[in-house]
């Protein structure tokens, strides 16, 4: 039994357009309904009476060795950039609209691959440490599937995910097209400081070489603190081995920094002493700055939260209570903090956040909200442990600056996007992205 | 009871031994290879020039090169630009704004990782086919045709670090006490 504090939540709004109390829902009960002024149901119609449904008549499908969705869930799929796979990188973005809680299904997780998925055969895959080491050292998978593993809850996110908000105008989009890239899993493997240390790593070298077994060999410079602090060989997600486009056998998983260094299909780490500055850190990654300067090793992907329902492409159909729900993710720490606004952030409520909170890790927040048909603006901003806050646009804009006309939404006018997204309600319940 | 106590004692010091140990130990399960028997995945060249092979191309054999494995149908004739990047051409850095077109004369920084890509990751359709010197080879028209070097100039693994990346200057490191 929940025990009743004292002082029950208030009812009455807590900040503009209907936004309620984080816990009214949890701890009000019959006095939230009686609030809402609605007895039975919000339409005021009675249900019909029942009747037993097809389904229920006759037994049911033979169950199969692996699981599938239902199948009215088709629509629930990754949206592909390059579905023919034309010789050029295919992008696969989640339907974060359409899911739940913290974890990103493993069909689901975005992807990237920059020239396909290699078909690789574990039992000859090899991943090799050396460079500045007192011996080199080849590992096999089996030989790693007898390490003593962690498993860490993380987000993956692409460096240029929600590229298309550097839009001089909203892209009326879904959010799967505009924040697509980025993915929560359960990842386990061998912490990289043991593997490190076995090979006898130079403390004093500065820098490794991570490096994919991709026909690109796509390969990163990844400063040794990051490799000794908490990267991980991974070789599960979500309880099972990798999916083949997220890296199987083994990826690297550097927690909270950008998507292209957790390199996937890990193949070999050289020691090293200065950064290889390799194409996708030279150029990619190097995001361009208004005055034509740009940052380098911009590693981090920064405090960020979006609402995930309602959100564009979604429709309310009556005015009533909604729960507005969201995810905030920190690639500088955990999230302390998520506060919603339902009038384009002229009033702030602070939002419930599910825990227990993992660092770097999706946090799933909600907001009981009651709408009342009239048009509002609803966005988030979230707060993590080291101090960091998401950016409000307009200085986000002033620091970073937007594109000079409205990109392509497969596009990639720049990088590492992390300030607000705002849905904005129409009183017919349409929603569009608006900047808030 | 000393008959029991004793051998528990001593099974409790086994465990605790055991822990110790493993703690502090590691499985070992890698085994060693030299670098010579990695030399033929070990591709990465460094901005100081470490690791360049032995090899020499110049901007005239690089052109043939470029033409004959199809570079021009991705990146164009001349390597002006077609489905994949520009790479010949010095559009300003501010041009279209943050979305400017970032080529290897506007913006790589290094002529390392020209070579060191070229090698590791071209022809997208068949990769690690191109001979050293072909590599050098197509590095120099590159660099050449942007106006990097002198046309007749070769590169090797002196002459490719040296090369001035206009651009070298102009980057701030974004989180200095990440690295």
């Amino acid at each position: 039994m929940r025990k009743r504090r004292s002082g029950a939540p208030p009812l009455e709004p807590v900040a503009g357009n209907g936004l309620l109390h984080r816990r009214a829902l949890l701890r009000s009960g019959a006095m939230f309904a009686g609030a809402l002024g609605s007895g039975a149901s919000l339409t005021g119609a009675a249900a019909e009476p029942l009747t037993e449904p097809e389904w229920s008549q006759y037994p049911g499908e033979v169950t199969p060795p692996l699981q599938k969705p239902s199948r009215f869930e088709a629509s629930v799929v990754r949206t592909l950039s390059n579905p023919k796979g034309e010789p050029r990188t295919q992008h696969a973005r989640t339907p974060l609209q359409m899911l739940n809680g913290t974890i990103t299904p493993n069909s689901l997780h975005f992807t990237i691959l920059h020239s396909g998925i290699p078909d690789i055969d574990p039992a000859q895959h090899r991943f090799v440490i050396h460079g500045i080491v007192k011996q080199p050292l080849e590992f096999t998978v089996d030989a790693l599937m007898r390490y003593p593993m962690v498993t860490r809850k993380h987000f993956v996110e692409c460096g240029g995910n929600s590229a298309p908000m550097f839009s001089p105008e909203p892209i009326q989009a879904p959010l799967q097209a505009l924040h697509g890239l980025v993915s929560c899993a359960e990842w386990t493997g061998v912490p990289l400081s043991t593997l490190l240390d076995e090979a006898g790593a130079d403390p004093k070298a500065a820098w490794m070489l991570a490096e994919g077994a991709d026909s690109l060999a796509v390969s990163r410079s990844v400063p040794m603190k990051k490799a000794y602090d908490d990267a991980i060989v991974a070789l599960y997600q979500n309880g099972e081995r990798l999916m083949p486009g997220n890296g199987y056998p083994m990826r690297l998983v550097l927690p909270g920094y950008e998507g292209n260094m957790n390199t996937k299909f890990l193949r070999r780490i050289k020691v090293v002493d200065q950064p290889a500055m390799t194409y996708y850190e030279s150029r990619n990654y190097s995001p361009l700055l208004p005055d034509g300067n740009a940052y380098k090793f911009y590693f981090v992907c920064e405090v960020k939260s979006f609402i995930t329902q309602p959100s564009f492409g979604t429709s309310l159909k009556a005015p009533g209570f909604y729960e507005i729900s969201g995810i905030a993710y920190s690639g500088t720490g955990r999230i302390t903090k998520v506060m919603v606004s339902a009038d384009g952030g002229k009033s702030w409520a602070e939002a419930a956040v599910e825990g227990p909170v993992s660092p770097q890790a999706f946090t799933r927040f909600t907001m009981p909200w009651r709408w009342d048909g009239q048009p509002a603006v609803l966005t988030s901003r979230a707060w993590d442990d080291s101090g960091a806050v998401q950016p409000l646009r307009a200085d986000f804009v002033a620091l970073r600056g937007q594109a000079n006309k409205v990109p392509n939404v497969l596009g990639f006018p720049n990088q590492h996007y992390n300030s607000l997204t705002a849905w904005g309600v129409e009183s017919s319940g349409e929603i569009k992205h608006v900047y808030g | 009871m000393s008959m029991v106590k004793l051998p528990t004692l001593a099974l409790l010091g086994a465990i605790t031994t055991g822990s110790a140990a493993l703690a502090g130990d590691s499985p070992h399960l890698g085994k060693p290879i030299s670098e010579a028997d990695i030399k033929a995945w070990d591709i990465s060249v460094l901005p100081d020039g470490t690791n360049l092979p032995p090899g020499s191309g110049t901007a005239a054999q690089g052109a043939k090169v470029f033409g004959d494995h199809g570079c021009n149908q991705c990146h164009g004739d001349g390597g002006k630009g077609g489905s994949s990047n520009m790479l010949v051409g010095n559009p300003p850095l501010t041009k279209d704004g943050i979305a400017s077109n970032k080529t290897i004369a506007n913006f790589w920084a290094y002529p390392t990782t020209v070579f060191d890509y070229i090698r590791r990751a071209m022809p997208w359709p068949t990769p690690h086919t191109l001979t050293d010197d072909e590599v050098y080879a197509i590095c120099a028209y590159l660099f050449a045709a942007n106006e990097l070097i002198p046309p007749d100039e070769a590169m090797n693994a002196q002459t490719l670090p040296k090369v001035k990346m206009p651009n070298h200057d102009n980057f701030i490191i974004k989180f200095p006490d990440r690295i």
